[in-house]
C-alpha cells in the first residue's frame, strides 16, 4: 500500500473526514449552553497543538528508523555522540512555551467557570439544590418551593446555579451539552454554574461511580422557554402533592425511582451539606440494613423501585422484612 | 458468620473457577511429588535469598496476575460489547473492575517490574547479591501473601466492589457491608510491607555495592531509575500504609477516619490515597524508561543521548509526582487558585517527560538499528506513549476536564500510558533480560508474532475509548442502551481487548516453544549488551554473580571492555566468596501473615492474634540467629567457572 501513493491518500482522507464528522456529533463536542461552549473551544485548542507534537515525534521516529535501520550500506554511523546542550535546550524550551500556552486559557476559563457566564450574569441564576442518592437525583427549587426526583426543568438563557451535595456515596453531576461535572459530597456544598441557550432534552447522569445502581442513577434535563418554565412551576406548586418527611425517608433507601414532583422541598428539615448521617439515620427509621450481596439473604433482597401514586404518596418500599 | 456468607456460590463463571483452581491444585502436587520435586522447590526457590531466583519467581506470580486481571479485563469487554448485555450482573461487573484495576497495578506491573530489578540490578553495578539477601526473600513472601489473600476474595467471601480506589464512604461498612473491601484493605497491606522494604533494599544496594568505579553518574540508566523508584517507594509507600490502616480501623473497629457518620472526613481518604497513587504511578513509569533507555542503546550500538539530562529528568519527574495528586479530583470543587496551580503542576511533567522521548529519539540517530523483540517493543513504546502523553496534557487542563473526567477519555488515556510504558516495558525487560535468568533467548520469530498482534490489539481495544469519552460515556457503567450510540466503538474495543488475550496465548507459547527448541546461549552476552549484567561468566550467572568483580572505568563498562579488548573472565587467581544464606523465616512468617490477614477479613479476631503471635515469633527467633552466611570456595568457583568455559 505504501507504492500506491494515491489509496493511501484516500484513506488518510476517508479517515480524517470520518473522524472529523464523528467529532462533531460527539456530546461533549456538541455543546448547547456557554460552560459548554467554552470547555469544547478548550479541548478543540488543545487537540490542534496536540496533533503537531503527535505529528512532530512521528515522522522524527519514522525518519531515523528508516535512515539508520542496519543494512548494507550503512552511513553515518557515530556511536560516541554524548549529547548535544544546543539541542536539549531546545526541546526543552518549547514545551515550556507550549505549557504556557495551554495553561493561560486553561487558568482563564478555570476562573470563568466559578462564575456565572458572562453573558448572562446580569440575570438572577435560578438555584437548584442536586442532592445525590444512592441511585437517585432529588432537584429542589428553594425560590419556589418545587422538588422533583430524576428530572431537573430549566428555563433557557439563564444562569442555572446548582448547589450538589449528597445523601451518602460521592456522586458526580454531569449534563455533558451544557457543562462538565463536579462532585456532590455528603457533609459539603459544591457549587455549579451551567446554562442551556437552546430548547430540548439532554441527558445527565452521574459520573463517579456509586455502586450497585451507578449505571441507571440517570435523569433529563428538559430546556423550556422562561414563559413555559413558569407556568410549569405554577401547575407544579398548585397541582403537585407535598413532600413530607415520612415519605422522604423512602428515598433515602438505596434503590431505584421513577420521575416524581412534589410542590414542597426536603430543605425544611434536612440539609445534606451540613447533616451527614441524615440518611443512615433514615434507613433504621425505614427499617432498612445494608446486606452482604453474597449472603442467601443479600441474594434474595431486591432493590426498592419506587414509584409516586397519583395522591402522591410513595410506593415501592415497606420494610425489609416484607421483602425477604 | 455462616457457610452460605464463605463459599461463593450460584455463580456458574466462579463455580468453574472454583473447580479450575481445584484441580490444576490437585495437577500440581501430583506432578512436585510423582518428579519428586518437593525438596528441590524448597532448597532451591522457597528459601532461596538469590537474587536472581527471586526476580524470576516474582516475574512468574505478575505473569500469573497478568492473567487474571486480563480474564477480568476480556469479561468487561464482553459485557459491554454490545447494548443491554446482561452477561454479568451490577454486582459482578462491579467486582471485576476492582479486582482488575487493582491486581494490574499492585500484583502485575510492580512485581513485574521489580521482579526485573531484581534479576538485573545487582548484576548491572557489579554486586553479588541485594545488600539485605533476608528482606529480599520476606518482601517477595509478604508480595505472595498480599496477592493470594486478595485472590481468593472472589471464591470466599466475596470480591471487593468498590473501585481499586475505594473512595469513602462507598467503601464503608455501611454501603459497602461484607468482608470483599476487608480484602483489598489487607490484601495491599501485606503486599505493601514487601514493596516499602524492596525500596530500602534496593536503596542501600545501588548506594553501598556498586562494583569499584562505578560513579552515580557512571550508573546504567535502569539502575538510576531504579533508584529514584526506591526512593519514590519510600516516600509514598508509608501515605498508603497508614490511609488503609485507618480505612482497617473504621470498617473493623468502628473509628470515623472517613465514614459519614461522627465528623469524619471521606475526601480525606481521596487524597491520602492519591497522595500515594499518583507516586504510584511513577514507581512503575520510571523503571520502564530505564528498561528502554537500556535497549535502545543495545540496538542502536550506541551511546545514550544526553545521559545527564536524562538522570535530571527522572529526578524532576519524581519530584514533580509528589506535587500533581489533586488532578485526579479537579472535580472535588476546591477552588479556582488550587486548580489553576495542580493544572500547572501536572503540564509541567510533560516537559521532562518531553526531553526524555527526544533523547531516546537522537540516541537512535546515528545509530545501527537492529529490531530484535526488545527492540521492537521499545520502538512502539515511543509512538504509543506520546499518544497517552499528551491526552494526559489534555487532562491536566483542569477547565477541560470537568467534560473528561471519570470517562471512557481518561481510562484511555491511563492505558495508553500505563500499557504502553510499563506493560511494553516488562515485555521488553522480558525478552531482553530471559537468556540471562535462563541460558535461552525467546524465540523471535513467535516473538515478532505475539509484538505486532499485541500492539494493533492494543490500539484497537484503547483508541476508540477516547471518543467515548468524548460522547459522554462514564467509566465504571456496566450497562448502556441503544440510544446512548456507543456500540459500534465499543464493540470495536471490545474485538480488540480479544486480540490482546490472543497475543498473551502467543507469549505462553512462545515461552513453551523456547523452552523446547531455542538453541543455548554460551557466551553470556546475548545481545552484545553493553552493561555489566552481559559480563558474567556464564549464560546463567552462577550464585555469586561475578567470579570477580569486574572494576568500572568508562560508562557502558562491558561495551567499554570490549573495545579494548578486555576479557573481564580471564582472571588470574579466585579467592573465596562470601554469601548469605538461605532462609525458611520469611516463608513461615508469610504464612503467620495470611493466617492474621484472613483472620481480620471475617473478623474472627482470635485467628488475628494467633497469627500476630506467630510473627512476632519469627522475628524473635531471626533476632537471635547468628549465621551470617558461609564461604565459596576457590576449588568450587574454579569448577563452577570451568563448566562455564567449556560450554562455549
Amino acid at each position: 500500500m505504501l507504492k500506491n501513493g494515491k489509496s493511501l491518500k484516500w484513506l488518510a482522507f476517508l479517515a480524517l473526514s470520518l473522524f472529523l464528522s464523528g467529532c462533531g456529533n460527539m456530546t461533549v463536542l456538541d455543546p448547547k449552553g456557554p460552560v459548554a461552549e467554552s470547555q469544547a473551544w478548550l479541548i478543540w485548542f488543545s487537540i490542534g497543538f496536540m496533533l503537531l507534537i503527535v505529528l512532530v515525534v512521528f515522522i522524527l521516529l519514522t525518519v531515523i528508523l528508516v535512515k539508520y535501520r542496519e543494512r548494507e550500506d550503512h552511513k553515518g554511523y557515530q556511536p560516541e555522540i554524548e549529547g548535544s546542550h544546543k539541542l536539549e535546550i531546545i526541546w526543552t524550551i518549547i514545551p515550556v512555551i507550549i505549557v504556557i500556552i495551554l495553561s493561560v486559557p486553561t487558568i482563564m476559563t478555570i476562573f470563568e467557570l466559578e462564575e456565572a457566564p458572562a453573558a448572562t450574569a446580569h440575570k438572577e441564576p435560578v438555584v437548584v439544590h442536586a442532592t445525590s442518592v444512592n441511585w437517585k437525583w432529588i432537584f429542589s427549587y428553594p425560590e419556589v418551593g418545587i422538588e422533583t426526583v430524576n428530572y431537573l426543568n430549566i428555563p433557557t438563557d439563564r444562569p442555572i446555579l446548582f448547589k450538589l451535595t449528597s445523601a451518602d456515596s460521592m456522586a458526580a453531576l454531569w449534563i455533558p451539552q451544557l457543562g462538565g461535572q463536579k462532585y456532590n459530597m455528603a457533609g459539603m456544598e459544591t457549587q455549579l454554574y451551567l446554562q442551556a441557550n437552546e430548547v430540548g432534552t439532554y441527558a445527565g447522569r452521574n459520573a463517579n461511580y456509586t455502586g450497585e445502581g451507578f449505571s441507571e442513577q440517570k435523569f433529563d434535563v428538559v430546556a423550556l422557554e422562561q414563559g413555559d418554565f413558569d407556568a410549569w412551576v405554577e401547575e407544579t406548586q398548585s397541582d403537585a402533592p407535598e413532600l413530607t418527611q415520612e415519605e422522604y425517608d423512602k428515598l433515602m433507601v438505596p434503590g431505584s425511582s421513577s420521575e416524581m414532583t412534589f410542590s414542597s422541598t426536603h430543605l425544611d428539615w434536612v440539609d445534606h451539606s451540613t447533616d451527614a448521617e441524615y440518611a443512615i439515620n433514615a434507613w433504621e427509621r425505614m427499617g432498612y440494613e445494608p446486606l452482604n450481596p453474597h449472603s442467601r439473604a443479600g441474594k434474595a433482597y431486591e432493590m426498592p423501585a419506587l414509584t409516586q401514586s397519583d395522591s402522591g404518596e410513595i410506593e415501592g418500599f415497606e420494610s425489609q422484612a416484607a421483602n425477604e | 458468620m455462616k457457610w452460605d456468607e464463605f463459599i461463593i456460590t450460584g455463580d456458574p463463571l466462579i463455580l468453574g473457577a472454583q473447580i479450575s483452581i481445584l484441580i490444576s491444585a490437585i495437577g500440581a502436587v501430583f506432578v512436585l511429588t510423582y518428579f519428586k520435586k518437593w525438596k528441590w522447590l524448597w532448597d532451591e526457590w522457597i528459601t532461596s535469598v538469590d537474587h536472581k531466583k527471586l526476580g524470576i519467581m516474582y516475574i512468574l506470580i505478575a505473569i500469573l496476575m497478568f492473567f487474571r486481571g486480563g480474564i477480568d479485563a476480556l469479561m468487561m469487554r464482553t459485557q459491554l460489547a454490545a447494548p443491554n448485555m446482561t452477561f454479568l450482573d451490577s454486582l459482578h461487573y462491579n467486582e471485576i473492575f476492582t479486582t482488575h484495576g487493582t491486581i494490574m497495578i499492585i500484583f502485575m506491573a510492580m512485581p513485574f517490574l521489580i521482579g526485573l530489578m531484581n534479576v538485573v540490578i545487582p548484576l548491572q553495578i557489579g554486586a553479588r547479591d541485594v545488600a539485605f539477601p533476608f528482606l529480599n526473600n520476606l518482601s517477595f513472601w509478604t508480595f505472595v501473601i498480599g496477592m493470594g489473600l486478595f485472590n481468593i476474595s472472589f471464591i470466599i467471601g466475596g470480591s471487593p466492589s468498590a473501585g481499586w480506589t475505594s473512595y469513602m464512604p462507598l467503601a464503608s461498612n455501611e454501603l459497602n457491608p461484607g468482608p470483599g473491601q476487608n480484602y483489598y484493605l489487607l490484601g495491599l497491606q501485606i503486599s505493601g510491607i514487601g514493596t516499602l522494604a524492596t525500596g530500602i533494599n534496593m536503596m542501600v544496594t545501588i548506594f553501598k555495592m556498586r562494583a569499584k568505579g562505578m560513579k552515580l553518574m557512571m550508573m546504567p540508566m535502569f539502575t538510576w531509575t531504579t533508584l529514584i523508584t526506591s526512593m519514590i517507594i519510600v516516600l509514598a509507600f508509608p501515605v498508603l500504609t497508614i490511609a488503609l490502616a485507618e480505612m482497617t480501623f473504621d470498617r473493623l473497629f468502628g473509628t470515623h477516619f472517613f465514614n459519614l457518620t461522627n465528623g469524619g472526613m471521606p475526601m480525606l481518604w481521596a487524597n491520602l490515597f492519591w497522595i500515594w497513587g499518583h507516586p504510584e504511578v511513577y514507581i512503575v513509569a520510571l523503571p520502564a524508561f530505564g528498561i528502554f533507555s537500556e535497549i535502545i542503546t543495545t540496538f542502536s550500538k550506541k551511546r545514550l543521548f544526553g545521559y545527564n539530562a536524562m538522570v535530571y529528568s527522572i529526578v524532576a519527574i519524581s519530584v514533580l509526582s509528589f506535587l500533581v495528586w489533586v488532578h485526579h479530583f479537579f472535580t472535588m470543587g476546591s477552588g479556582a487558585v488550587v486548580n489553576s496551580f495542580f493544572s500547572i503542576t501536572t503540564m509541567a511533567i510533560s516537559i521532562p517527560t518531553g526531553v526524555k522521548i527526544f533523547n531516546w529519539l537522537l540516541t537512535m540517530h546515528k545509530g545501527r538499528i537492529t529490531f530484535s523483540t526488545p527492540m521492537l517493543w521499545s520502538v512502539a513504546f515511543i509512538p504509543n506513549f506520546v499518544i497517552g502523553g499528551v491526552t494526559g496534557v489534555m487532562l491536566a487542563m483542569a477547565a477541560a476536564d470537568y467534560q473528561y473526567h471519570n470517562t471512557y477519555f481518561l481510562v484511555s488515556h491511563f492505558h495508553y500510558v500505563l500499557i504502553a510504558a510499563t506493560v511494553f516495558a516488562c515485555f521488553a525487560g522480558f525478552i531482553y533480560w530471559y537468556p540471562k535468568m535462563f541460558g535461552y533467548k525467546l524465540n523471535e520469530r513467535i516473538g515478532k508474532w505475539f509484538f505486532w498482534i499485541f500492539v494493533a490489539g492494543f490500539n484497537i481495544c484503547f483508541f476508540p475509548q477516547y471518543f467515548l469519552g468524548l460522547d459522554g460515556m462514564p467509566r465504571r457503567i456496566h450497562i448502556y442502551g441503544v440510544e446512548d450510540g456507543w456500540f459500534a466503538l465499543n464493540f470495536i474495543s471490545t474485538v480488540g481487548a480479544f486480540i490482546m488475550g490472543l497475543a498473551f496465548i502467543i507469549l505462553v507459547y512462545n515461552i513453551y516453544y523456547s523452552f523446547r527448541y531455542s538453541p543455548r546461549e554460551t557466551t553470556g552476552d546475548a545481545w552484545g549488551g553493553r552493561t555489566l549484567e552481559w559480563a558474567t561468566s556464564s549464560a546463567i550467572p552462577p550464585h555469586y554473580n561475578f567470579a570477580k568483580v569486574p572494576e568500572v572505568t568508562a560508562m557502558d563498562p562491558y561495551w567499554d571492555m570490549k573495545e579494548k579488548g578486555i576479557d573481564p573472565n580471564k582472571i588470574d587467581k579466585y579467592e573465596k566468596i562470601h554469601m548469605p544464606s538461605n532462609t525458611a523465616v520469611p516463608f513461615v512468617m508469610g504464612c503467620f501473615m495470611f493466617l492474621a490477614g484472613f483472620g481480620l477479613v471475617f473478623e474472627w479476631f482470635w485467628m488475628g492474634i494467633v497469627g500476630a503471635i506467630g510473627i512476632f515469633a519469627c522475628m524473635a527467633y531471626r533476632s537471635f540467629d547468628y549465621n551470617d552466611g558461609y564461604y565459596v570456595s576457590v576449588e568450587e568457583i574454579e569448577e563452577t567457572e570451568k563448566r562455564a568455559r567449556e560450554a562455549k
